[in-house]
């Protein structure tokens, strides 16, 4: 790491809110940084809405678990949030162990003209008082306050890696290693386990939970993926106890194929529905896979995201890069899915065209408002003057949680500290 | 003659024996599973904890001015004299 780093600043999550106007980050320190975009002006055509800092608060602190003295890291690891409902906006966040339901509001006004009080707070002498006025409401320099409405704790024994709010607006879900639990909005001493596959004996443990999500329209479905490469797709009419699933995605396996990596890289570390509700997504340590619902034996497509790296498992595998969880997401109109590598490198699939491109988040290489060069890692011997090879690559430098704005083409990518925003060239 | 090319994947797996030559004996899946499910830094008690805490907030950037529109000392406040949150003691960069 870069002398000078706060290991506290390392984005952990990144989110557009439902309209796109709002982009929430989350950092290991427990800090929200909410951005909002630029109202664009008449005079300024070629300006596209930038992001500008909104609002930026301390979600989550440190804490002690006494009874397995252990840490538990204030670390964001997932931010969702609610669709907009009136003037304030809402987010849930989550550490490792609690959710955190917040409404950002803004005021722009300010009471004044109290009988009781002067203008600094201090009461009056009653007896000063002679008038008596009526207090009026005046504008203020804007301010935009963020408070915890509901704090939904003491519910995972392990390690929350997943939020998703219900298509009904009413429930969200929280999932852990080993466990999913329900939630009503409203309620914060109680929720439902919806999924449990903790086995009695914990030395026959086999596989976790790596990631959950509700269908973005059938608020009875769900689905949640495993370190062995499977996904489960869950209707919670079916049974109170989703254990059993209604599908199971999983692709055969050449058993001549299998190594010691194997069941490693096939570890699932994101799972998205697409906008669309027909296909999920899935990432696992070299591809990204997209799978119809409608199909449970294998995937639809498949995208290798870095395969060069095939010949350096021994080495990820001993400075525990081969555990890293990279996340996947569509854009709006589901024609494109981004996922993120190293060194800084981003990548793009386009499912109609079969085009992809390597881009790269650094300040180094790309001057603000310049166009993304195309990058290129080089596998072989010869490298040519612009390409990488694979051993010059930075894997501190690694991306692992990308946003894409939900209808236009505005992505925001977290390289360790720092959030790059790009948006598609104007004309 | 039996074909001699093997994939990369199990090259390598080859290299990592010859590390390694114990590992995989017992079954990988719980082992890492375990180790993930125990994450976090183990400290011998809460005494233990608040040490490490202190000693690395002194390790930490400069304190944050105290603030001056605290409402406090003169009479006793009313909630919405209060500051609406504790600020973080050291703001994300990215607000900056």
């Amino acid at each position: 790491m870069e002398t000078g780093t706060t290991e506290a600043d390392i984005i952990s999550t990144v989110e557009f809110n439902h309209t796109g106007e709002l982009l929430a980050t989350g950092d290991k320190g427990g800090r929200v940084v909410i951005f909002q975009r630029e109202q664009e002006s008449k005079n300024q055509v070629h300006r596209r809405g930038e992001y500008n800092v909104y609002s930026t608060f301390q979600s989550h602190e440190p804490e002690f678990d006494y009874l397995k003295s252990l840490e538990i890291e204030e670390k964001i690891n997932k931010i969702r949030w609610l669709p907009q409902q009136n003037a304030a906006y809402f987010l849930l966040s989550t550490n490792d162990k609690t959710v955190k339901l917040w409404k950002v509001s803004e005021r722009d006004k300010r009471p004044e003209g109290y009988n009781l009080k002067d203008e600094e707070g201090r009461l009056r002498d009653p007896a000063t008082i002679t008038t008596l006025r009526v207090p009026v409401l005046r504008p203020m320099d804007l301010m935009v306050e963020a408070t915890p409405r509901r704090v939904f704790a003491n519910a995972h024994t392990y390690h929350i890696n997943s939020i998703s709010v219900n298509s009904d607006y009413e429930t969200y879900m929280s999932a852990d290693d080993l466990r999913i639990n329900l939630w009503n909005f409203e309620i914060t001493n109680q929720s439902f386990n919806i999924v449990d596959i903790k086995p009695a004996n914990m030395e026959e443990l086999t596989e976790v939970i790596t990631a959950a999500e509700f269908h973005p329209h059938h608020c009875n479905t769900f689905v949640y993926s495993s370190s062995k490469g499977t996904i489960r797709l869950c209707d919670m009419r079916a049974s109170a106890l989703c254990d059993r699933h209604t599908k199971f995605f999983e692709e055969p396996e050449d058993p001549s194929n299998r190594s010691f990596f194997s069941e490693i890289i096939s570890s699932i570390s994101d799972v998205k529905f697409s906008h669309s509700g027909r296909y999920i997504m899935t990432r696992d340590y070299l591809t990204v896979k997209v799978w119809d619902l409608n199909m449970e034996n294998r995937p639809i497509e498949t995208y290798q995201v870095h395969d060069y790296l095939r010949s350096k498992l021994c080495s990820l595998y001993e400075n525990d890069c081969i555990f890293d969880k990279f996340e996947c997401v569509w854009n709006g109109s589901d024609s494109v899915i981004m996922t993120g590598s190293y060194n800084n490198f981003f990548r793009m699939f386009d499912r109609n065209t079969k085009r992809d491109v390597t881009l790269e988040a650094s300040r180094e290489n790309s001057k603000p408002r310049a166009i993304l060069k195309p990058r290129k890692v080089c596998v072989g011997g010869k490298r040519r003057k612009d390409e990488i090879s694979v051993d010059s690559l930075d894997f501190s430098k690694k991306i692992l949680h990308t946003a894409w704005h939900p209808s236009e083409n505005i992505i925001a990518v977290a390289a360790t500290n720092n959030l790059y925003i790009f948006q598609d060239k104007v004309n | 003659m039996e074909d001699k090319v093997t994939s990369p994947e199990k090259a390598e797996e080859a290299k990592l024996k010859a590390r390694y030559p114990h590992l995989g004996q017992k079954p990988g899946g719980s082992d890492f599973l375990r180790k993930r499910l125990q994450k976090g830094q183990k400290y011998f008690d809460s005494g233990d904890y608040n040490m490490a805490k202190a000693k690395m907030k002194n390790k930490q950037l400069p304190t944050a001015a105290p603030d001056k529109t605290d409402v406090t000392g003169d009479h006793i406040p009313t909630p919405q004299d209060l500051p609406q949150r504790k600020p973080s003691l050291v703001a994300s960069k990215l607000a900056g």
